[in-house]
This record gives structure tokens, sequence and C-alpha cells, in this order.
């Protein structure tokens, strides 16, 4: 893994890796949507404006990307944007990974659910809703999952403590 | 209603109960053929089955939380935890996401006693569903006899780690120690008569027409769905789609292994038991050859900055006493970046996500398991179908509560 090539950015990517798959299909869909790429330790990651992340999911899944892997969140609490997506799509013809990125702003983050696209997200966003509080939009059940319903806070945030009485 | 952030808390999304003549019932948490603490809340027609909503979070411990405040190798005994019938598959993923972040090479003894590993504790996982499975459906002898085999694997992962379940054998840069002197002999002894155990097996279950029946036909899950719903392994090989992370994309070294990756195209609980049966007698033949070509060498990376000292070491070099205390007492830093590292384990795809943002703490951990979204399928399988089958069906697909909620 020591020698294989870096790209930081979205030159680099673009110059690095111009026959990529999923590189192509999201220059074909919209190229003003890409707003960041990276390729590190072999994991393609692409970095996707937050109101387009719906189209860029169905772009990616029509150039092969078939199977919705996983999804989580990540609080980068006090910097701001604030919150990141990350979303894993793997993809059965090429067997490979790509990951979708989407960074969202502290107040009242949110955005569109890809369920419509793959419908396994569910769960996954349902997940991210409870523990961080991200809302996603036209989501068929945005209901928290694993803590109880009443429950106050967002307990994976960075400013909620690790232990002691909340 | 609003939480602290402000974000409303919905309202649940079910139907009000007597609605023309369907009932609302609810199954688990406290139910034997839940598999751990899985709460369903049933809709249902008389005794089919209109929808189904799965109440989990019962066993939720917030791991990934806990995680994000611990040494990266203080978090390798927390995986464990996560998946208790497959624990060395958990070591695994872990130690390969962080190892990815470091850039560290794994000796090659270290490697393929880590595929035998993972092996072992596929047939540990392998063991227990096919136990219960059968149970559930009226089968009681066959937790029996499975529940044999598995103590005999259980017997080996005492001898390579002291401890059976909750193993932590698989540590970052390699393992914690050599195995025993006569570890690899035992697992020879094991796998010369386990093909005939599974023989067994299939003589108390293949041939029997109840289980057939209550198989056959049972709990439809079609290539298209299970893609679209995230389900993976055994169930989605089962529905036809020809994938395995281990041959697709190989991790510690399964790219020098041979063997053949069961498909069937069932679709259904007959499939999936079949597809996990031919898997038992595979992991049979990858033991084998990890056995046969085990590589000499140490089982340890040559990284004294990350890896802890040989006990021997530790109290007689100065060198090695200095770094085991600051490993201990400091951790190690990571380089900054994000990985994901996938592996098969026994109910499917597993995958750690670790974002390190250059300290010795993970900055975000974050765990796919594979019965998670595999739950979500449930509905499909089961809709328009009799209750009894469910339990069934839930059996088929494998689920393990406590990957589930984490």
């Amino acid at each position: 893994m020591g020698d294989a090539n870096t790209f930081i950015g979205k030159p680099a990517v673009l110059e690095g890796l111009p026959g990529h798959p999923a590189v192509k299909a999201i220059l074909a869909w919209n190229p003003e949507a890409l707003t960041d790429a990276k390729f590190d330790r072999n994991e393609l990651t692409l970095t996707i404006a937050a109101e387009q992340i719906r189209a860029a999911a169905a772009s990616v899944q029509a150039a092969g990307y078939n199977f919705f892997e996983d999804m989580t969140a990540v609080d980068w609490f006090p910097a701001s944007p604030r919150f990141q997506l990350s979303y894993h799509i793997l993809s059965h013809s090429f067997k490979e990974r790509i990951r979708l990125r989407v960074l969202l702003e502290e107040a009242s983050p949110a955005v569109e659910s890809i369920t419509p696209v793959w419908p396994a997200a569910n769960f996954y966003e349902r997940e991210v809703f409870d523990l961080f509080g991200v809302r996603f939009e036209e989501h068929p059940n945005l209901r928290r999952i694993l803590m109880p319903d009443d429950w106050q806070g967002h307990p994976l945030r960075k400013d909620y403590p690790v232990e002691g009485y909340r | 209603m609003t939480d602290v952030a402000g974000t409303p808390i919905l309202e649940a999304p079910l139907a009000e109960g007597a609605k023309d003549q369907h009932m609302v019932i609810n199954m688990g948490p406290q139910h034997p053929a839940t598999h751990g603490v899985l709460r369903l809340v049933l809709e249902i027609d008389g005794e089919i089955i209109v929808r189904i909503y799965p109440e989990i979070g019962y066993l939720h411990t917030g791991i990934e939380k806990t995680c994000e405040a611990k040494f990266y190798q203080q978090v390798v005994p927390l995986t464990d935890r996560v998946n208790y019938l497959d624990p060395l598959a958990n070591n695994l993923c872990y130690c390969l996401a962080v190892e990815k972040l470091l850039a560290l090479e794994i000796p090659g003894k270290a490697q393929w006693l880590r595929v035998l590993l993972a092996e072992l504790s596929r047939l540990n996982s392998h063991l227990i569903w096919l136990g219960t499975h059968a149970m559930d459906i009226g089968a009681l002898t066959v937790f029996l006899y499975t529940f044999r085999e598995r103590e005999d694997i259980l017997r080996l992962f005492e001898a390579v780690a002291g401890q059976r379940m909750m193993t932590s054998y698989i540590r970052i840069g390699g393992l914690s120690m050599e195995p025993p002197l006569d570890f690899l002999d035992r697992v020879q002894a094991f796998i010369r008569i386990f093909p005939e155990k599974i023989d067994e097996y299939s003589n108390l279950l293949t041939g029997n027409p109840i289980f057939r029946n209550r198989l056959k036909g049972v709990g439809h899950l079609s290539a298209d769905d299970a893609i679209a719903l995230g389900v993976t392994g055994p169930p989605l090989r089962a529905s036809g789609v020809d994938f395995d992370l281990r041959r697709d994309m190989p991790y510690s070294s399964y790219e020098k292994f041979q063997f053949h990756v069961p498909v069937s195209t069932g679709c259904d609980c007959w499939a999936r038991y079949e597809v996990r049966l031919v898997e038992m007698r595979e992991s049979v033949k990858i033991i084998q050859q990890a056995l046969d070509g085990m590589p000499e060498g140490a089982v340890k990376a040559d990284a004294p900055k990350i890896v802890l000292p040989d006990r021997e070491k530790m109290k007689t070099q100065m060198e090695a006493l200095i770094h085991h205390f600051k490993i201990v007492t400091e951790g190690f830093a990571v380089p900054a970046g994000e990985v994901y590292q996938g592996i098969e384990c026994g109910h499917g795809q597993m995958g750690y996500y670790v974002v390190s943002d250059g300290t010795a703490k993970p900055y975000r951990m974050h765990m796919r398991y594979p019965s998670f979204p595999t739950l979500q399928a449930l509905e499909v399988m089961c809709k328009g179908r009799l209750l009894a089958d469910l339990v069934a069906v839930i059996g088929s697909i494998d689920i393990v509560l406590g990957e589930i909620d984490r």
C-alpha cells in the first residue's frame, strides 16, 4: 500500500484517474457538483455538494456502483462545516468501493434522503438522525432507531459527554 | 415534541390497530426464537403477515462512542463484544483497518494464522446458526450435535488466546503471541473429523420432510431486492448473487487460497441452508491449505512503537521496557486519514470505518455489521406469508442482536 498513488484535491484526481468509472459518471452528470476529491490508501473519496447527493448517488448507481454498503457521519466540532456524511458504495462488477462525502453546516443539518435510490439506506439514515441529529428529507420513516423515542440529545456528537449523568 | 437540538421527534408510522380486521401484535423482545432481544411489531390479518416493524436498540451500548475515548489498542477487546459469535472476525476487521491507516506490513505467518482463525470463527458462527435455526423449527437434537463441535472450536480458541469467546487474539500489527506448540496439530485433528460431522448434520436435516417443508419456498428474496436492501453474505449468495469479499476483494492473503464460493438461485430459506452447509465444507478446505502452507517466521510486525514487545524482552531489555511503557500509557499516534475495511464474516460483509485525526485515539469509528441491513429485508421476505414462517425466516438470515444494536 505504501507505493500506491495518492491524489489530493479535485484537479489531481481528475488528472490521475481520468478513466475511473465513478469519476467519469459524476463528470458526465454534473461536474459542478463534485466539490473535492481524494485518492488516498487506495480509497477514492468524492465530495459532493450537499443538495446534490441523491442525484449523485443515482448517477454512480447507473455507472455500476450497485451496492450500498454503509453510511455514517463524522462530527468535526467545533470546525465548520461541522458534519460530514460518508456513504460507502460498492460495485459488484468492478470489485471496488468508493466513498461519497457530504459536508453540512451546524445550523439545522439536513440533506436529501437517498432511500429512493437504495432502500438499504433507510436504517442507516435513521441511525445518523438518532445519533447525530442530521435530518433526511423525504425519508419514509425518520424516527430514532437505537435510542428511546423520548431521548434528549444525540449521543455521537462530540459535545455529548462519554460518561457521567447527562 | 422536540429534543435538545430542536429536532422534532416524529410519531410511529404504524397504522392504528383495529382498522379492518388487522391486528397489531408484539413479538419479543423476550421471545426464544428472536436470537437475542429483537422486538417485532407485527400487523397481521388472521395468520397472514401484513407488515413487520423491527424495533431495535434494546442492546445498544454506545460502543462506537466508547471507542472514541480509548487508545487504538484498547479498542480490540471492545470489538469482540459486538458480534460475540464470530469474535476473531471482529478483531481481524478492526486491526486490518488500523493497519491500513498505519501502512503496516504484517508477517506472512501472522496473515495465514489470521485466515485459519477467521475460518474457525466462521465455523463457530455457522454451527450456532445451524443449531438454533433447526431448534426454532422444532429439530431440537441438532442443537446438541452442533454445540458438541462448537465446544472443540472454543477449546482451540482457548488454547491460543486464553479465552473461549472474547478472544482479542488478533492485535494491531499481528497476533498477541505465538500459538502453543501443539496448536496446529490440534486444528488438524479437528478438521480431520469435522467433514464427517457436517455429513451427520446433513443426514439429520437434509432428508427430513418436516425440515424441508418448513424451509422450501419460504422467505423468498429476489436478487434485486437483496441488493437494494443491503443484504450480504450467505443470504445474498442464496439469492443468486455471486459475490464474496474473500475472493473478490481479498484481504489478509486470502488471494493465495483456493476455495469455491457456493451460490444458489433458490432465493428461499432452503437455499440459505444449503449455501451455509457448503460454506462450512469450504472453510475446512481453507483451514487445510493454511495448515499445509503455514510460513515460518514471526507473528508480529517489526514496529516496536506500535506492537507490544514480548514479555521476556520487556523484562530484560531497557528499550523494550520503554516502548512497552509508552504504548500502554500514551498509545501510539496514527496518521490522519479515513479508511474503510470490509471483510466477509460468518453473517455477511462486516466493515470498519476509522477516521483518525493524527492522535492516539480514533476520532470516529463506525462499524458496519451485516445483520443491521439484513433485518430490513425481513418484511419483504415475510409479507403475505404465514406468521409461523417468520420464525424460520429469522433463523435463516442468521442475525445477532449484539451487532445490530452495537
